[in-house]
């Protein structure tokens, strides 16, 4: 439904749906920690922007939807393709197979899944934690300076007239 | 719980194959383009998860971790992309994309 429903707005509230079934797949899966931020950065914010973007530019919903059916069947055709692989990869392996036999022993610590993580986090990845926080950094800047526009009549501020008048 | 990986590998490749075809149908809005990325990316920290807790070890989650900021980073980059584009030309048809041809 994300991908064929008419109107976008309807299709990022269908994105939040398939958010929102994750979330819960990844709490029956034992990521609790995983499953909440999911819920906080993409419901929250993420699909927020989206819902956003999506109502700021008013697009043509009609002309967007001209020529749509023009590479349905090739759009079809290398989808079922992908998809037969894909089947036919899970369905054939034998150490995904062995794996779906394994019976999972109760030797969990007592630990919640929050600080089990945090504890491989902070001391093995450590490194890699740093840097998508840069990652991060970059975006929020990079996404700032793109949409950051000079315009007639706005009164900015003049730092350095600022610091040194009289 | 009983339920064998080969269900999660079928549901995220389902996921996967519909972000797929969802670039091949849409080829008119950038905006449903980036959501179709978005469903990708979904599918595979569903793989990762999957195969994080039938291993029962949680690398595979740190990875996920990763995966999460990352897209994060890249919708908030393409979005902002968009906008300056729309601001640009007011549209965001992909057709209109031609400013790159030499």
């Amino acid at each position: 439904m994300v991908i064929i429903s008419k109107n976008p707005i309807h299709s990022v509230l269908f994105l939040i749906l398939c958010f929102f079934n994750a979330a819960v797949i990844f709490l029956f899966l034992e990521a609790e920690f995983l499953a909440m931020i999911l819920l906080i950065i993409y419901v929250g914010a993420v699909a927020v922007l989206f819902l956003f973007v999506v109502m700021m530019l008013d697009i043509d919903i009609v002309l967007l939807r001209k020529n749509f059916l023009n590479y349905l069947p090739t759009g079809l055709f290398v989808g079922f393709l992908i998809f037969l692989e894909l089947f036919l990869v899970i369905k054939k392996s034998t150490f995904i197979n062995e794996l779906s036999g394994r019976n999972l022993e109760e030797n969990k610590e007592l630990l919640t899944n929050t600080h089990a993580l945090g504890e491989i986090l902070y001391t093995d990845y450590f490194i890699l934690f740093q840097l998508s926080g840069i990652i991060l950094l970059i975006a929020m800047v990079g996404a700032i300076l793109l949409t950051l526009r000079k315009r007639e009549g706005v009164k900015r501020q003049n730092i350095y007239n600022q610091i040194f008048r009289k | 719980m009983d339920v064998p990986i080969t269900y999660f590998l079928y549901l995220s490749s389902t996921i996967f194959t519909l972000g797929l075809v969802g670039f091949f149908l849409n080829r008119k809005n950038l905006i449903i383009l980036l959501m179709s990325i978005e469903l990708i990316l979904l599918a595979s920290n569903i793989n990762f998860i999957a195969f994080s807790y039938f291993y029962d070890d949680l690398v595979g989650q740190i990875f996920v971790f990763f995966i999460l900021t990352v897209s994060a980073a890249e919708a908030a980059i393409g979005l902002a992309i968009i906008v300056i584009f729309f601001r640009l030309k007011d549209s965001i048809h992909i057709d209109d994309i031609n400013l790159l041809k030499g």
